[in-house]
């Protein structure tokens, strides 16, 4: 392994739970306010993971008062507290920007059950 | 008068700061240097460390006698680099990252990726002419000189023209020592790096004070 990849490893996060495209996850974000740090909450479906290894990112996508909303984090970032796996989620690919065109029960997505 | 280091350019990746911002960085392999002559006012007329780094299979005779001298092995690249102050150095010795500490600003100073045979547009920011519209002027050089007046009816030397680009000395000044890593001689600087990956890189100590982002 190279050293590139061998120091990637290391700020590698390794209490990340396993989630997929489709899943609905919660995740705690550490926020700074002026000298004070609390914890900001951000639900909603996971539309697709951007491979990378530490660079690897997720979206995440949520309707909040009618409005589309989609955020983008690290998944091995240290502002990230914790990521709550929700529900599962039944999809058949990888990327979900089609839920960006559905809206009500269209834009659901079914729920995994193993 | 600062310090130098030679390395070699391993490639880009990120890395999280202290604040957990994500910080786009450049991993350098640099050192160990064995120091294999000291160039002195008196005897050469300026300051300077003369340093050994890679290593190759064989050197000519004169450079291995050289490099035995400061018993080093036959090395990639010998090179002079800037005296540390406040250092003892000594012939023999071996220069490592640790001269540098997290923080500290240097330039790195490599040769770039050759890019060929490139146009104006590319080369010099020139600015291009219409592509549609009816227009048969893309992405010319335009006019060279004129006639009479200020022209002269020739073309000025250093008249910015096609041609090869790249593949020449490049200095980036003021990057930012993100991490040191000095059992894997490991110099993370934040920012981009002249050079393809395994290119050699020169690390001094920047010249400029740098303001700024710290």
């Amino acid at each position: 392994m190279d050293l590139v990849t061998q120091l990637d490893r290391e700020s590698e996060r390794s209490d990340i739970p396993d989630f997929r495209p489709g899943d609905t996850v919660r995740v705690h974000v550490k926020v700074v306010e002026g000298t004070r740090e609390r914890i900001q909450m951000f639900e909603g479906v996971v539309i697709g993971r951007k491979q990378g290894g530490v660079r690897e990112t997720f979206t995440v996508r949520r309707v909040s008062y009618g409005i589309g909303v989609e955020r983008a984090f690290l998944v091995h970032s240290p502002r990230i507290a914790r990521i709550e796996v929700v529900r599962r989620g039944l999809v058949r690919r990888a990327k979900l920007y089609y839920l960006r065109g559905l809206s009500g029960k269209r834009a659901k997505v079914k729920e995994r059950r193993s | 008068m600062g310090k130098g280091i030679l390395g070699t350019k391993l490639g880009m990746t990120q890395v999280f700061d202290e604040s957990g911002r994500a910080v786009s960085v450049t991993v350098l392999e640099a050192g160990p240097c064995r120091v294999t002559q000291i160039r002195t006012v008196p005897r050469d007329g300026y300051e300077a460390v003369q340093v050994g780094f890679g290593r190759r299979r064989r050197v000519n005779q004169p450079e291995a006698g050289h490099l035995k001298a400061a018993s080093a092995g036959p090395v990639k690249v010998l090179r002079e680099v800037p005296m540390p102050d406040g250092v003892e150095v000594q012939v023999g010795q071996d220069l490592t990252v640790a001269l540098f500490s997290p923080g500290e600003r240097v330039d790195v100073t490599a040769t770039s990726k050759g890019k060929g045979f490139q146009g104006g547009v590319k080369r010099h920011g020139f600015g291009r002419g219409p592509m549609t519209h009816g227009s048969k002027y893309h992405r010319g050089p335009g006019s060279l000189s004129s006639r009479t007046s200020g022209g002269g009816g020739r073309v000025h030397p250093g008249r910015k023209l096609p041609g090869r680009m790249g593949h020449r000395r490049v200095t980036v000044q003021s990057l930012v020592v993100e991490r040191v890593d000095e059992p894997r001689n490991l110099l993370l600087v934040r920012g981009a790096v002249p050079g393809p990956r395994g290119g050699i890189v020169l690390i001094r100590s920047a010249v400029k004070a740098g303001g700024g982002r710290s």
